[in-house]
């Protein structure tokens, strides 16, 4: 089944608050991983294999440096869905 | 002795009695049992041959945060709920980060993220195992996480000595503090294995009770009739200081930590030694360093886990050091109530010892039959008087390895 965009950026933010704490409201599409949502790469490891299982896609591991932002992330999930 | 003197400013716990300290000690004063049937499916489809344990009342995912729950094994969310009362218990004191240091303990450390984890290998294939699972399952995972949450730079020490455990990491906060390692120090001891790989080892080796049908009774240390001890879980933490820093603030103070002593057995892998020789010489030690003699004692904490063996072992250890008088000390046999909270069990143990000199009286020891007449230590269903003055108390515990710890406390 695939998913819209913003069934995926909802999905990705409920990810996110249940690893992070942080806020749904904050997990915006411009938001970058590092930079503004303080996210440490072990939580990024953690979300990308959640992500994996919630969304049936494969991120691979060189792929998951590419993924700066939170849109970039929405972007490739979107279109790499089963 | 030039020793600097060491108090206890904060207790914390989470048991099968309670989710606090207090409570833990009210469940014990009120004789309940912490030991139940078990309700999980994995009982009946594995076949587990002992269907009930000591599990902890609280659950620990439901007083942390989610975002730290899923960062810890369940070991190491008891530490830190167990922790998290004892430092807000000692005033959440403003220490220094590099005289803040962490001596903790656990039997097997992270044993569900091991074991689901491996699970999660077979059903979904290596991508599916999270990144988190190593550093959740280390043995050392509690002692690092109380460090990063407290921010305790001075140390953060595991010591993994099975049923020893945490009553060593006792002795060793007191050490460090003796020694000028720390001002404070966060100690305890955390166990969280009631898993069906746990129960199923422990029950192929006849350890644990079988007694099915009664659970809230199968924890029966030295009656005549126990046959084996009961799995409990949870985590039980002390907050350790000089006194000079505890009088500097205004801590109020619980009791004296005024001694311990850790030794070895070789003798056997797993049954202690009959002639409690190196148990013998942990309770000198423990007696040498807090500048007491045997004829001190006014409580005596037994570790005494209701295993057939195990129980006159230790009568037998006690006996050498206090000879005829050892049938007089009020002892309390307190996994009676809790089960045997493994690598928690000295820190648990602890606790009441303190709060037995606080309160001046040895808690109820249950379920108590008929009582062996080769373990004729001094035990009641009832509280017992510990009288006035200055008392001190030993806490023991003896584990599988030969390793025996134990901890000496005096009123305040």
């Amino acid at each position: 089944m695939a998913f819209s965009n913003d069934e995926v950026l909802a999905g990705l933010a409920e990810l996110i608050t249940d690893e992070t704490g942080i806020s749904a409201d904050e997990v915006a599409l411009e938001k970058s991983f590092t930079d503004d949502l303080d996210i440490d790469s072990i939580s990024m490891m953690t979300i990308v294999v959640n992500a994996e299982e919630k969304f049936s896609v494969t991120i691979p591991d060189e792929e998951v440096k590419n993924l700066k932002t939170v849109g970039d992330a929405v972007t490739y999930i979107t279109s790499n869905q089963a | 002795m030039s020793n600097p003197r060491i108090v206890v400013t904060g207790i914390g716990a989470s048991s099968p009695l309670g989710g606090t300290a207090p409570e833990s000690w009210e469940g014990l004063l009120a004789g309940r049992s912490g030991s139940r049937t078990l309700e999980h499916e994995w009982v009946e489809k594995y076949q587990i041959p002992v269907t009930f344990a000591a599990e902890a009342i609280v659950r620990p995912d439901t007083i942390l945060e989610r975002p730290v729950a899923k960062r810890l094994d369940p070991a190491s969310q008891f530490a830190m709920v167990a922790a998290m009362e004892a430092w807000a218990d000692a005033g959440s004191p403003d220490v220094d980060p590099e005289r803040l240091g962490v001596d903790f303990a656990t039997g097997i450390g992270g044993v569900w993220t091991l074991l689901d984890a491996w699970d999660t290998l077979r059903e979904k294939g290596p991508r599916r195992v999270l990144p988190m699972t190593v550093p959740m399952l280390m043995p050392n995972a509690a002692a690092g996480n109380l460090s990063l949450h407290f921010e305790a730079r001075a140390f953060a020490r595991t010591v993994a000595s099975a049923c020893a455990s945490s009553t060593e990491s006792i002795v060793n906060a007191i050490e460090h503090l003796q020694d000028g390692l720390a001002d404070v120090v966060i100690a305890g001891g955390t166990e969280s294995a009631i898993h069906p790989i746990t129960m199923a080892s422990f029950s192929s080796m006849q350890a644990l009770s079988r007694r099915n049908d009664d659970p809230a009774t199968a924890s029966r240390p030295t009656s005549v009739d126990r046959d084996g001890f009961v799995m409990g879980e949870g985590a039980g933490v002390l907050i350790l200081e000089t006194e000079e820093h505890a009088k500097a603030r205004g801590a109020k103070i619980y009791a004296y930590a005024v001694g311990g002593g850790v030794t070895a057995d070789s003798y056997h892998i797993t049954a202690n030694d009959p002639e409690g020789v190196g148990a013998s010489r942990a309770v000198r030690a423990a007696l040498e360093q807090a500048d007491a003699s045997p004829d001190d004692v006014a409580h005596i904490n037994a570790h005494a886990t209701s295993t057939p063996v195990g129980d006159p072992n230790e009568y037998t250890a006690l006996r050498n050091v206090f000879g005829d008088r050892v049938d007089e000390i009020p002892v309390s046999a307190t996994k009676a109530s809790t089960g045997h909270l493994l690598g928690g069990t000295g820190a648990l143990e602890a606790i009441f010892t303190i709060f037995a000199l606080r309160e001046r009286i040895a808690p109820p020891t249950i379920n108590i039959t008929e009582q062996d007449p080769a373990v004729p230590f001094r035990v009641s269903g009832q509280t017992q008087s510990l009288g006035g003055g200055d008392l001190l108390a030993i806490s023991n515990s003896f584990g599988f390895g030969g390793h025996n710890a134990v901890v000496a406390f005096r009123s305040a």
